[in-house]
């Protein structure tokens, strides 16, 4: 038994007790049990990543053997190295903080036990994800957080769109699921093993291979790179497999906070980080992975310009912000990805936080036309929201200033051949990101309140256990760039991964500090001309955004309505499933299978059965008689008479 | 100890059961309760019999163990019984789900209740038989036999349309079975033996192999069932008591399976190689098709059969995929599915028995008053849809992992209806529990009592147990897997079969996937 056990099974053991005794043990009990194991683990989990990444320690230990099939073998195993690590750190530092906030946020729902062992019933599959050594349990954590997310966003399960958002979003990260388990099929096919070190170790016989994949003959590794891929996107929201994202936002908001902003999505970002000795012999995949998360950095972002759900801004933010960081995959600058992936992880949760505190303060509204004129009423909640916007817009020398600069230098940097698509991507989303971050924070905090005035009577600070975990994740959200980018992109980086991450065409990180000036002051620049111009359209004259909307109705209901990703699905995929399933019900079974099949010949037997009266009595027993003697007869007659042939 | 008759000894003691149940006079209701207590010790005698076989069987041991032979018509027709890594399991099962059938069957059977409880005991011991069964003669007997307890058991104690659902259930199966009767006697009077493992090893020539597979390919495909004639299954079950949706798809379905990897492979390997894409392709269209049929159900029963359909998909492909994963993967998912969907069907039976009535569109917001009864459901759900961590994920995981190596675009198919299982399980799971509690009629019912708990403790706990850790089962499986893999490749040569053990690297790859090239230029 070691400190990883306790760090992986804590919450498993918290989501046992909370979920099995949490009627006996009454809500505090529960609430107590999982936020307990749950902070265990988070604390443990620092001096891991001390153990791990600066005394350079790795583990693998076994804990259960699993399936052995032919040469098909894999195991639980908790495996840490560096990346490992740092996931431990995130995950459960979030994972605590949020368990902490939830005790304050939701002290008036009747479910709280449920829902506490929900959020550590999460945490366990999050941490078995990060943790695997091979992709089997790697799937076991990305299905099993899966199940977690369709728990917690369908939580309130009475509200009809609750339910619908749980359910898209398992459906949709199945889509991805079903790409990332052809690509673990792939990957066995063509090493023998789906252990990430024995696939590394046989990756230099196979680089060149190629094999059939749908009757193609392809490239192997490129193949296997684009599927996991795509399991990926799944999970991490990117486009066309990113229109569960915003829905999830029906659950509770610390769980937006949790799993739909620092940890769950990024599961993708850390499946390619992980694959990266894969990645850098696969250069279509990275193109491919360069230009969809380019992709989904711009769109998500245009998006959230124009919505007026406080959550859904948010969502749309991390949906975009998720794009960044497979942008820097594909520059081949995994430290980048990981490092946004971190401090994202610190900003992003505090912003869902601050806009829980926001949304508690008054009294469940979501909808920001509603709000406005809350700082002075909630001023530490807007000083929080505050120091996540600078650090996601990426004010200088904040969180989000280190990591999201780097993506876009390595993103200009880089050899990949979409690699100019993904920097102007990134760099026309920083502006945006600016403009629709402080969009956010002037219409719910400056101007004049449009709440009723009995709203607004009842507007409140959050109490000490809420606003204590945004604190925390504050300084994250300040300090976590310049405290660790030495180690995550600095001159540090090799010693601090220590092989977790491999690149092996010449190194963008380094290339990406001597590109020209001008290059490395653009991001900020477009972040503070996102800022002037969201001063000018929502504090100094407020009327441009209506008189825009106006002007150009069709490109404001284009970017509203999501670029109608949604109702174009369900056009294409939803309606024709049912309806398929129906004709192939009726028409395929009933019709043309029975019809012609058993009704034919049962009317046909019926219709005889009526002429001859004797079995018309239509009790079973007779025909089950029948049966018994038919059979007798037809083996020993057989069986007689063939003996003697 | 090993000369010990434990086969005779599980075909019987069920028989005793129901012998026992006949001299049982009157039909008050403390008649009643006592047949149906004689009817859970024997099915729980059975069960631990049962266990004390596994305990009884050599995991290392790849050939036929337990085995007990005396002349039954003349010396070559025998009473011959045994077990192996195959089939030994499916025994267990069986045992497994029987006491959870009577618990099941406790007050929601009024009527007839000996009756009944005979046809569930002599089930038993019929499909005891059917896996026991050494000789083909013998197996043959308890195949069919095991129909007529079960069309019984649909006809006398099923549902409004109880007739036309028995009649369709006997039609189908029995023409299937005649034409298997017909390939039996011609193997016995070719080769001179009833003997299966005899059978297994003899060398049919490869034009006789085809029309022999064909022959057994219809009895078994209408077992299992496979798309198209899959549509008995459905009206058996939905008009079926609970109990005997429980044996139908945890048991009978199983049937076909294993008549595949017990006859139609070892006895004709060639002709399973030759029809190997025939059995894709049904599968396929089944896994999509039948998956997309259960999105658009509104009765409960019928959505899990279709979905049963869908699975047993999964299980042909990976048999019929020929490897390792691929036959290991089938025969857990078989096993697997055998727990899953019987749990699904003892959900559907339970709120059956308070509101009569399996239209998913009366149910809804029933987590409101039955909480337990909705964790209940959703752990088997998961177990339906596959998710790591249940018995659901790792058969159809090895199948799936089977049918790749196999040919990419069958893995490529089935995973489609990975998708599509989700989609149709959470709906279903949607309309029967979330929402709110509109509906007056549901407001009365009441959350699991301790008889139900009883029923489903056991099956969560197998469900997780597979997931987690099925070394033990694949411990009885594996060597008789790779024996009959390895007499396979000796008989067909290595044409299929290196393409699946050895990891393919360069242009290696190239020659194993001509079957669909030649279909897509």
């Amino acid at each position: 038994m070691s400190q990883f056990h306790i760090i992986v099974f804590g919450p498993l053991l918290g989501f046992l007790i909370a979920g099995l005794f949490g009627r006996r043990l009454g809500d505090r009990g529960a609430m107590g049990v999982t936020t307990g194991l749950v902070t265990l683990s988070a604390v443990l989990s620092a001096f891991a990543l001390k153990d791990v990444a600066f005394d350079h320690n790795q583990y693998r230990i076994l804990v259960l053997e699993w399936v052995r099939s032919g040469t098909l073998s894999f195991d639980w195993v908790l495996n840490i190295d560096t990346l490992t690590a740092v996931m431990l750190v995130v995950v459960n530092t979030v994972s605590a903080l949020v368990h902490w906030y939830s005790i304050g946020y939701m002290s008036h729902d009747p479910h709280r036990s449920r829902f506490f062992a929900y959020l550590s019933l999460f945490t366990f599959a999050m941490l078995m994800l990060v943790t695997s050594d091979n992709l089997v349990q790697m799937f076991f954590g990305w299905e099993g957080v899966g199940l977690a997310s369709y728990l917690l966003i369908g939580f309130w399960f009475k509200k009809p769109s609750a339910n619908a958002a749980a359910i898209k979003a398992f459906v949709v990260n199945r889509v991805g699921d079903f790409g990332f388990s052809l690509g673990i099929f792939a990957l066995f096919m063509l090493t023998g093993s789906v252990v990430f070190a024995d696939i590394f170790a046989s990756l230099d016989g196979v680089a060149d291979a190629r094999f059939i994949f749908l009757g193609y003959e392809v490239h192997a590794l490129t193949t296997i790179a684009v599927l996991l891929f795509i399991g990926a996107m799944g999970k991490s929201a990117q486009l066309f497999l990113h229109t569960w994202l915003p829905d999830a936002m029906e659950g509770p908001t610390p769980v937006s906070a949790l799993i739909h902003a620092a940890t769950m999505v990024t599961a993708g970002v850390f499946l390619m980080a992980r694959m990266s000795p894969i990645l850098e012999l696969a250069p279509g995949a990275m193109t491919l992975i360069m230009v969809i998360g380019g992709a989904t950095a711009f769109f998500a972002a245009s998006v959230g310009l124009v919505q007026n759900d406080i959550k859904r801004v948010i969502a749309y933010s991390t949906c975009s912000q998720l794009g960044y960081m497979f942008v820097a995959i594909g520059a081949s600058a995994y430290g980048a990805a990981i490092f946004h992936l971190f401090t994202h992880a610190f900003f992003k949760a505090l912003l869902f936080l601050g806009a829980g505190s926001v949304i508690h303060a008054m009294s469940d509204e979501q909808d920001m036309r509603k709000m406005g004129g809350l700082s002075k009423m909630i001023p530490l909640t807007y000083v929080m929201m505050m120091v996540g916007t600078l650090a996601l817009t990426g004010f200088p020398y904040t969180a989000g200033f280190f990591s999201k600069d780097m993506i876009i230098e390595a993103a200009f940097a880089t050899h990949n051949s979409m690699g100019s698509f993904g920097f102007l991507m990134t760099v026309v989303a920083a502006f945006m990101t600016s403009f629709y971050s402080w969009r956010l924070v002037f219409m719910t905090f400056h101007g004049t309140p449009r709440a009723d005035e009995k709203v607004m009577s009842h507007v409140h600070e959050s109490p000490a256990v809420m606003w204590v975990p945004l604190a925390i994740l504050a300084v994250g959200a300040i300090a976590a760039g310049f405290v660790f980018s030495d180690y995550f992109i600095g001159h540090d980086r090799f010693d601090f991964w220590a092989g977790a991450l491999v690149t092996s065409h010449g190194d963008v990180m380094d290339e990406a500090h001597h590109i020209p000036g001008w290059i490395k002051w653009l991001p900020t620049g477009m972040m503070a001309l996102g800022f002037l111009l969201s001063v000018l359209f929502y504090v100094v004259k407020p009327g441009i955004p209506k008189s825009m909307a106006a002007t150009f109705p069709g490109a404001y209901k284009f970017l509203l309505n999501k670029w109608y990703f949604d109702e174009l699905y369900d056009r294409i995929f939803v309606r024709p499933a049912f309806w398929l399933g129906r004709v192939l019900w009726i028409r395929g079974d009933q019709k043309t299978i029975d019809g012609f099949g058993p009704d034919g010949i049962a009317a046909t037997v019926l219709a005889a059965a009526k002429r001859i009266r004797v079995l018309q009595s239509g009790y079973v027993y007779h025909y089950a008689f029948a049966m018994l003697i038919g059979i007798a007869i037809v083996i020993s007659y057989f069986v007689l008479t063939g003996g003697g042939f | 100890m090993a000369d010990w008759p434990i086969l005779t000894a599980l075909l019987l003691v069920p028989l005793f059961g129901a012998l026992l149940i006949l001299t049982i006079r009157g039909d008050s209701e403390q008649a009643q309760q006592n047949i149906r207590y004689v009817a859970l010790f024997t099915t729980l005698a059975e069960l631990l019999l049962a266990v004390i076989m596994w305990g009884m069987f050599d995991v290392g041991e790849a050939g036929f163990q337990l085995v007990e032979s005396h002349a039954w018509i003349g010396e070559n027709i025998r009473y011959k019984m045994g077990v192996d890594g195959i089939s030994m399991l499916f025994i267990v099962l069986s045992a497994f789900l029987m006491p959870l059938c009577i618990l099941a069957s406790w007050q929601s059977i009024t009527k007839r209740v000996k009756d009944y409880m005979i046809a569930f005991l002599v089930m038993e011991s019929l499909m005891v038989g059917v896996f026991g069964a050494l000789d083909i003669f013998l197996f043959y007997l308890f195949f069919e036999g095991g129909l007529i307890p079960m069309f019984l058991i649909i006809g006398v104690w099923g549902g409004a349309r109880r007739i036309y659902a028995s009649f369709k259930f006997f039609l189908y199966t029995l023409l299937g079975s005649l034409l298997m009767l017909v390939a039996i006697l011609w193997m016995y009077i070719d080769a001179g033996t009833a003997d299966i493992p005899t059978l297994m090893a003899a060398d049919f020539p490869a034009h006789v192999q085809t029309w022999l597979w064909l022959a057994f390919f219809a009895s078994f495909a209408v077992k299992m069932p496979m798309w198209p004639v899959h549509t008995w299954l459905p009206d058996a079950h939905v008009e079926a008591p609970t109990a005997g949706s429980v044996i139908l798809a945890g048991v009978l379905l199983k049937m076909g399976g294993y008549g595949f990897l017990r006859f139609s492979i070892p006895m004709f390997p060639e002709a399973s190689e030759y029809f190997a894409w025939l059995v894709f392709g049904l599968s396929m269209i089944a896994v999509v098709y039948t998956s997309l049929v259960a999105l658009a159900q509104e009765d409960m029963k019928k959505l899990i059969a279709y979905s049963s359909v869908a699975h047993m998909g999964f299980v042909t492909i990976g048999i019929f995929a020929l490897n390792d994963q691929g036959l290991e993967g089938s025969i857990f998912q078989m096993l697997s599915h055998g727990v899953v969907s019987a749990a699904l069907f003892l959900c559907v039976g339970v709120v059956y028995d308070r509101l009569h009535t399996r239209e998913i569109s009366r149910y809804g917001g029933l987590v409101n008053i039955m909480p337990k009864y909705a964790v209940v459901f959703m752990i088997f759900t998961l177990g339906a849809v596959g998710l790591p961590g249940t018995s659901g994920f790792v058969g159809e995981f090895l199948a799936l992992t089977g049918a790749y190596l196999r040919d990419s675009w069958i893995a490529f198919v089935a995973a489609i209806g990975v998708i599509l299982g989700a989609a149709y399980m959470l709906y279903l799971y949607r309309r029967l529990f979330f929402g709110e509690l509109l509906k007056e009629d549901l407001k009365a019912m009441v959350d699991l009592n301790g008889r139900e708990i009883a029923i489903f403790a056991p099956l969560i706990a197998v469900v997780l147990w597979m997931g987690f850790y099925p070394k033990p089962f694949f411990d009885v499986i594996n060597p008789s897997v790779e024996a009959l893999l390895s007499a396979h490749r000796g008989s067909v040569g290595d044409v299929a079969a290196t393409t699946m053990t050895e990891p393919l690297t360069g242009q290696a790859a190239v020659p194993s996937v001509d079957h669909e090239n030649k279909g897509s230029h």
